[in-house]
């Protein structure tokens, strides 16, 4: 690939093939999400069918391809018809029988099925002029503006021609051949793109911070090394649009003046891996990446490493030790990594939602990018969406969405009619809005403001059934776990706030526990080495801070309010609605309930281990907690 | 975290010492890729007990305790041979929310097993794993590469039987 | 050189650029406590006790790493910085195994120290979880008790910087730990036993293993006689334990207190240092003449020696034959002079005061028991002996200046200079260079090779011939000595290896000194100047011209250097070692 002309020859060719130009207004798209979530979800066997029953059927019209993610997990395997000049049929939890179906009733008889689609299964009623409600008009979608996820569950993430033929490197073919490495970081600065990793630093200063050191090598790194329970958005990337985050890569090499980028990415992640792989391959193949791209004497090339397992690599500093083949433990900064970062070089290093976002950005200009979001968080940001809501998935919203439009619109409310209680950004790192706070406007500052955190985007929705003293519990044990042991504050301190927290959760706290830590929350944040430590105790702060009535229910009435510490409540067994069926009496493990037939049963609670096994199973809703 | 080191005999095989051989000496120029030799080492053996380290540390021109420091620090690296099934529950805060936790608990009892260990007959061994990124399924459970979403402990046993052979 | 202003506690320096804050403080004349840094080889910013404010920077700094910035000023203490240090020494309390009154680092433990300056009570405040480690006492120098760890790394650094890295952390969080390879016990692992990581720790966590009791115990028993022979840099090391100034030379009050600890000869290790360069110069002399192999390496140093068995067991042939200093002076206690003197050998209890923990791993090696049992019996650091002389009561600053026994008391300059780095080469250079020229040469300094450096190549031309040397210290630089001989492109022909950075006076064996100190002074310059000082003071200072090495092969190695009961009992042979059992 040596001139734009090529690349645009390239493109359209595979516009063409992908019938994107009106060149063939027969041309049928069948494409299945081939993610993690819908391979697991059984999505091959789906495609296979597919495939055999276009062939069966001769439909020489319909091409069927695999694809990315699209973001709803939930609906896994997810089958989508593309037909020129009409709106996409999205299909949701397709088996090989449905997709037989599909075949039959919507390629072969032309004639969409209603009841499989995403609108309906999301309940959503089709207008009045259509047969079935569009992707884009659901309530989970018709928010939702895809920047980073443009070309994800659209895609072949395989095939370079598929991506190029998306617009792909032409942003890249633009840097070299119209713009010097100062035009690039400033239309990145000027577009307000901040760090989607976490910390929201403003990306165009990261660039110009390391432009200028001077080197014999200097590196561009990817940081895939997504950690936080709970995110998966930058998997869904890797996994359904590789090729862009290769691109964004050689423009930050190009602004930086580097010439070698890594690719650190979790190995949990085997198909991202592979289909990167597979993507760097493909772009070396076609001289989009090597030397003398696009004529313009700039080379850049790039390899992957795997992380294997330490959440504390997410940190720059211990992702640049990893890749070094050591220990993933964070060193101190200064030095920063402009100056002196991997095999101390200057170094870049961006999150994979970051450099999704930079190809675009260099396409339509810095105005169009800041247009979206709200004064000082421009664009998109992808959330993943889980916990206790009804639609979980991936979304991508422009900042400053409410997060009642998160959860209640986007994410169709809390199953099972429970109330809303609080939900949970930045994983381990991050803190929680509580429902009193339903109406902030999702955003760096804003979440920053309440104690919270951006984060990577995990976002976990909370109801009345949560109790937040244990979650605090359970992201201090993530954090205990994956400390890397380097500096006490966080080696020592986090385990004495998770030991806390423990004694609370098991009845034996006192209020002074509550200032205690409170206390070591604040030195271990002031004095941790590196980014884990310092923000390891935010979700006790901000459960501290929006619940502290729970702790003090846990310490003064010895009572845990959502009834999850199993030390504080006793299950009973209301003596009104028993029928005496013996059903719970047989489930009990230990053998806690006695109690003859057709008569009210009783639990003694000297002996029952809390497992809640007689509850799930009563019919009569007699077994509550207490 | 603490890692279990295996006191059961080596059993390696000269095929899989010329194997990792061969992955040392595509590598050994650059020794920034060590976890990769170590990745790939753990592939062929399916653990990194001390003859395959030493064989490493060896050909990579680094310290053992290096190799082996480097191996207590990753989650994803084992000093124990995995089951010919490998149980993986997810407990990550989706998977979490919805019960993950008695899953595994049942898993536990019913393989007869804690988190880390291999039967003894080296059928099966269980781990506890950190987000597997398919949150819309939680909870989830892995079996080698077969995974199952939306777990509950009633199906448990019935999956588990799948492998019986 | 570019330099920035800064305000410490008010206080305005100017200081280079790049400074830390730590840096800049000290030029203040303000001291901000640390733990875990060590200059150079340990600059990890781990342990936060030296956190401090400074204008221009989130939340609080830890002075040892950060660098100043034009204008920034900082605070060293106040309120907010003392509570996050206090409560940083609650934490690492917490994990440690407060056994303070019976351990042996009491009173000299930075830990300690830092507890009491800021107040810090073992109030339990942290108490909690805390990993139980079983004490590691396989290695015949040292005892490892990871109870009193405080995870700092010092040793770690250490153990890097001399090459080997046989210990590092392993796991993770809270369960991180120092250890080895698949913690294996230390004697399994390819220790060289320097002890270099012992006088990197802070606490009670590492420490040589205590010979003591054995000495108390032949002292005590009427049937023995218990000789002492002390090493060439102990006199310029033992005053530290007493609180003298670093580089002081005490060589006749520990002689006094030798003698009042009752040993029944108080000896030079110098004259076994003195007999060492003979035979050793001769062997070179040999090796040149008759075409040996070259070049030829010193084997005084016992952990240089166990390192070039484990990872250069190929290149064991460079290696001089000679035994140290230490085995031949016990060598020739227990045959020329228990013979002179009518002593049945086996009622002779050797004991060496040495600068060097591998000294205590030396004394068991196979072939060095040229009297049928082991040349010297007890090898003790300079640590232990000053413990010994507290535990007698002996008031070291107001004894005597007392002089060494005859007839194994007198040494030469030559011998003096053996304790720091490029002494022993300096020392058969000036008996090479009488020998070669026949003539008893004036000109008998060799400055090329003296110094602290590391790694120091010199080339002389002795008689005519072109003699190129080199001398190492540490080993890092030995190892790249020996990887230059190893691919055949080393141009030297002598070399000397000494085990520790700076030689013997820098040794494991040798005091304590905190990182405080440590990080401040060069030790082994201080020290060293002590023993340059001796030599330059003294009229025989060439090895050969000692009236003992005169005296011992007049009367008993008759046959010569290297004659056949010098190679009996002065030379030794080597093994190849397996890194891991």
């Amino acid at each position: 690939m040596k001139s734009l002309a090529e690349l645009q020859a390239v493109r359209e060719k595979a516009r063409n093939r992908m019938a994107l130009n009106g060149n063939a207004p027969d041309h049928v798209r069948v494409v299945v999400g081939l993610a993690t979530c819908g391979i697991a979800a059984g999505a091959r066997p789906v495609l296979d069918t597919i495939t055999q029953e276009v062939e069966k059927n001769h439909l020489t019209n319909v091409t069927v391809s695999q694809t990315g993610c699209i973001g709803m997990c939930q609906f896994e395997p997810i089958v989508e018809v593309l037909v020129p000049g009409k709106e996409k049929v999205t299909y949701g939890k397709v088996n090989a029988e449905k997709a037989a179906r599909i075949v039959a009733e919507h390629l072969v008889g032309g004639k969409p099925v209603a009841e499989y689609t995403i609108g309906s299964l999301m309940g959503n009623k089709p207008a009045q002029d259509e047969t079935v409600t569009p992707l884009k008009n659901t309530d989970f979608y018709k928010k939702q503006v895809r920047v980073a996820l443009r070309n994800c569950g659209f895609i072949d993430p395989e095939s370079l021609d598929d991506y190029i033929a998306c617009d792909g490197y032409q942003a890249l073919a633009k840097c070299l051949t119209e713009y010097t490495p100062d035009q690039v970081i400033k239309i990145i600065t000027d577009s307000g793109l901040r760090g989607r990793g976490g910390g929201g630093f403003p990306t165009g200063r990261k660039w110009a911070l390391c432009a200028p050191n001077k080197a014999p090598q200097k590196y561009v790194v990817c940081n895939a090394d997504e950690g936080d329970p709970g995110a998966f958005m930058d998997r869904s990337v890797l996994e359904g649009d590789p090729h862009c985050i290769i691109e964004a890569m050689a423009i930050a090499g190009y602004a930086i003046g580097a010439t070698k980028g890594f690719v650190y990415v979790r190995a949990e992640y085997p198909i991202a891996v592979r289909r990167l792989q597979i993507a760097i391959d493909a772009a070396r193949e076609a001289g989009l990446l090597g030397k003398n791209l696009f004529n313009s004497g700039f080379d850049f090339d790039m390899e992957i490493r795997l992380g294997a397992g330490a959440f504390v690599c997410g940190e720059e500093t211990a992702l640049m030790t990893s890749i070094e083949g050591n220990r993933g433990e964070p060193r101190p900064r200064p030095p920063y990594p402009a100056v002196k970062g991997l095999f101390a070089s200057p170094t870049v290093e961006n999150n994979v939602e970051t450099f999704a976002n930079v190809p675009q950005i260099i396409l339509k200009g810095a105005e169009w990018f800041s247009s979206m979001g709200t004064e000082r968080s421009k664009g998109t940001k992808v959330f993943a969406l889980g916990g206790k809501i009804n639609h979980t998935g991936l979304v991508e919203i422009p900042m400053g969405t409410t997060l009642r439009d998160i959860v209640e619109e986007i994410g169709g409310g809390i199953p099972n009619g429970k109330k809303f209680k609080a939900a949970q950004t930045g994983g381990p790192s991050g803190g929680c809005i509580p429902a009193s706070l339903i109406d902030t406007e999702v955003d760096y500052d804003n979440l920053t403001a309440i104690g919270c955190m951006m984060g990577s985007g995990g976002l976990i929705v909370m109801d009345e059934d949560t109790c937040m003293v244990d979650m605090a519990k359970f992201f201090l044990e993530f954090t205990v776990d994956e400390s890397c042991g380097k500096c006490t504050p966080c080696r020592v301190g986090t385990k004495r706030l998770y030991e806390k927290l423990e004694k609370i959760t098991s009845g034996n706290g006192t209020l002074e526990d509550i200032d205690e830590l409170e206390e070591l929350c604040m030195y271990i944040k002031q004095n941790s080495l590196c980014g884990l430590g310092q923000t390891a105790p935010n979700p006790v702060l901000a459960t501290i801070r929006f619940f502290r009535d729970e702790y003090v229910a846990h310490v003064v009435d010895k009572k845990c309010p959502a009834g999850v510490c199993k030390a504080l409540l006793n299950y009973y067994i209301d003596p009104e609605k028993c029928k005496g069926c013996t059903a719970c009496a047989r489930k009990c493990p230990v053998g806690a309930i006695s109690g003859t037939v057709k008569n009210p049963h009783t639990i003694d609670t000297s002996v029952c281990i809390k497992c809640g096994a007689c509850m799930e199973t009563c019919k009569f809703n007699a077994i509550k907690k207490v | 975290m603490q890692k279990k080191i295996s006191s059961i005999p080596f059993k390696g095989t000269a095929e899989q010492a010329a194997q990792l051989q061969k992955v040392i000496d595509a590598n050994k120029s650059d020794r920034s890729r060590l976890m990769m030799v170590m990745q790939q080492a753990q592939d062929i053996y399916g653990y990194l007990p001390f003859e395959v380290q030493q064989m490493i540390a060896d050909g990579m021109d680094v310290p053992l305790e290096k190799v082996f420091g480097v191996s207590t620090f990753y989650a994803q690296f084992a000093l124990s041979p995995k089951g010919k099934y490998n149980v993986s529950v997810c407990l990550g805060t989706a998977c979490y929310v919805k019960g993950s936790g008695a899953v595994l608990q049942k898993i536990s009892e019913t393989l007869g097993i804690s988190p880390d260990e291999c039967t003894p007959d080296g059928k099966f061994s269980l781990s506890a794993c950190r987000c597997v990124g398919a949150c819309g399924l939680a909870p989830v459970m892995t079996i080698n590469d077969d995974v199952y979403g939306r777990m509950t402990p009633d199906q448990v046993a019935g999956i588990l039987a799948k492998y019986a052979d | 050189m570019d330099m920035v202003n800064v305000k410490i506690n008010g206080i305005a320096v100017s200081v280079p650029k790049g400074s830390t804050i730590l840096e800049a403080a000290r030029i203040a004349g303000v001291e901000i406590p640390t733990l875990c840094f060590l200059k150079e080889i340990n600059e990890i910013g781990a342990c936060r006790l030296c956190v401090v404010e400074a204008t221009g920077a989130r939340g609080l700094v830890t002075a040892c790493v950060y660098p100043v910035s034009e204008g920034m000023e900082v605070q060293t203490n106040t309120a907010r910085v003392q509570k996050a240090r206090r409560t940083t020494l609650e934490l690492i309390l917490s994990t440690h195994e407060k056994k303070c009154l019976s351990c042996v680092r009491s009173t000299d433990c930075e830990l300690q120290k830092l507890c009491r300056d800021f107040g810090v009570e073992d109030s339990g405040k942290y108490d909690g979880f805390r990993q139980k480690y079983e004490l590691d006492t396989s290695a015949a120098h040292l005892v490892r008790d990871n109870n009193k760890c405080v995870l700092c790394r010092r040793c770690v650094a250490a153990c890097n910087q001399q090459f080997v890295s046989v210990i590092g952390a392993n796991d993770r969080g809270i369960h991180t730990h120092i250890g080895t390879a698949f913690e294996k016990q230390l004697a399994n692992v390819p220790c060289v036993s320097c002890g270099q990581c012992i006088v990197a720790c802070p606490t009670g966590a590492l420490t040589e293993k205590d010979d003591t009791e054995k000495i108390w115990a032949a002292l005590a028993d009427p049937s023995k006689r218990v000789i002492v022979t002390t090493a060439p840099s102990i006199r310029a090391t033992l005053g530290e334990a007493f609180g003298m100034p670093i580089g002081t030379n005490v060589e006749g009050k520990m002689v006094a207190a030798l003698r009042r600890l009752g040993f029944y000869k108080v000896f030079d290790t110098n004259f076994g240092a003195d007999l060492t360069i003979v035979e050793e110069t001769n062997e070179f002399v040999g090796r040149v003449k008759n075409g040996g192999v070259l070049p030829m390496i010193t084997s005084c140093s016992p952990g240089w020696v166990k390192f070039a068995e484990y990872y250069y067991p190929d290149q064991l042939d460079h290696l001089s034959t000679c035994k140290s200093p230490q085995q031949m002076s016990g060598a020739v206690i227990k045959n020329y002079y228990a013979q002179k003197m009518g002593i049945d050998p086996k009622d002779i209890v050797n004991v060496s005061v040495m600068p060097c923990t591998a000294k205590k791993f030396e004394i068991g090696r196979p072939d060095e028991d040229a009297a049928g049992m082991p040349d010297i019996d007890i090898a003790i650091t300079t640590r232990e002996l000053a413990r010994m002389i507290e535990r007698m009561g002996i008031k070291f600053a107001d004894l005597p200046d007392e002089e060494f026994d005859s007839p194994l008391g007198e040494d030469t300059g030559a011998a003096v200079i053996f304790g720091a780095t490029g002494g022993v080469m300096e020392a058969a250079l000036r008996t090479a260079n009488d020998w070669l020229t026949g003539k008893d040469n004036k000109d008998l300094e060799f400055r090329e090779v003296r110094g602290t450096e590391g790694l120091k190549e010199a080339t002389y031309n002795i008689a005519g011939m072109e003699v190129k040397v080199a001398v190492a210290s540490g080993l890092t630089n030995a190892n790249y000595v020996m990887s230059k001989i190893k691919d055949g492109t080393a141009p030297w022909h002598f070399v000397e290896i000494m085990c520790c950075p700076g030689g013997c006076v820098n040794g494991g064996g040798q005091p304590t000194q905190p990182a405080s100190v440590r990080n401040t002074v060069d030790l082994k310059a201080l020290r060293a100047r002590a023993l340059y000082t001796q030599d330059e003071a003294m009229t025989l200072r060439k090895s050969h011209q000692s009236p003992v090495i005169k005296t011992l092969y007049e009367e008993y190695y008759t046959d010569g250097f290297g004659g056949h009961k010098a190679h009996h009992e002065l030379h030794t042979s080597y093994v190849k070692r397996e890194k891991y059992d």
